[in-house]
């Protein structure tokens, strides 16, 4: 399960908006095996592309120590996809590179975004509940 | 030289759970082949067959990607962190 308090919601479908028209990316900070998420990292779309994404790896680095500082740590990724459900692409499953990470999609094909997550087991791809609430 | 390395969640495993490890070398080429000595499960996810750097990982030196200075010949100094994190990327 993935637990996003409502302002990382809001945040992530916020940067995803603000990336159109090219996919927009980020990373979740908290526990990943609770799936509590406390932080949302935007990062810049280093791909500039509305068919691919690479997290900028400087801020990678920086948001990772930023979550140790706080005691918590980079447990996902997400990402937009402008035009297509909110489900792992074969690029995304073969690039996935923790089986421990939370992968969190959020198409932008239709009026309303719509946020998923998942977990990927090697080519194995498992929806997980998402609770938005306060916090 | 000594340099501290830290590793990324999904590569604890190979180093008996640790977070960071200390791993002796020059360059960057050195220490991560001095890593992968210490910890062979780490073959094969730091550095390709040919010996260069894998493609699904960044390693910086304290806060530089090495990608943009000298690769793995890149310098490291007594007390410098080396960190590996995974790229993350998709589509």
């Amino acid at each position: 399960m993935l637990q996003l308090p409502a302002h990382v919601y809001a945040e992530i479908v916020g940067h995803c908006l603000g990336g159109l028209p090219d996919e927009a990316c980020g990373l979740l900070g908290g526990d990943g095996v609770t799936g509590d998420v406390a932080r949302c990292y935007p990062t810049r779309n280093l791909a500039a592309s509305a068919k691919l994404y690479t997290v900028d790896p400087a801020e990678h680095l920086r948001a990772d120590r930023d979550a140790e500082s706080r005691g918590i740590e980079i447990m996902g990724v997400f990402h937009s996809h402008t035009h297509t459900d909110a489900y792992p692409s074969p690029t995304d499953v073969a690039q996935a590179p923790d089986p421990g990470w939370h992968y969190v999609l959020v198409s932008l094909r239709d009026t309303h975004p719509v946020l998923r997550s998942y977990r990927i087991y090697g080519v194995v791809v498992e929806e997980e509940p998402v609770v938005v609430g306060p916090g | 030289m000594a340099v501290e390395v830290r590793l990324p969640t999904v590569l604890r495993q190979h180093a008996g759970g640790r977070a960071a490890v200390i791993a002796e070398g020059g360059t960057i080429g050195e220490v991560l082949a001095d890593l992968v000595r210490s910890y062979p499960g780490l073959k094969g996810q730091v550095l390709t067959e040919d010996g260069t750097l894998h493609k699904f990982v960044n390693v910086y030196v304290d806060d530089d990607d090495v990608r943009y200075l000298e690769q793995l010949d890149t310098k490291v100094a007594d007390g410098d962190t080396v960190s590996i994190l995974p790229a993350v990327a998709g589509g």
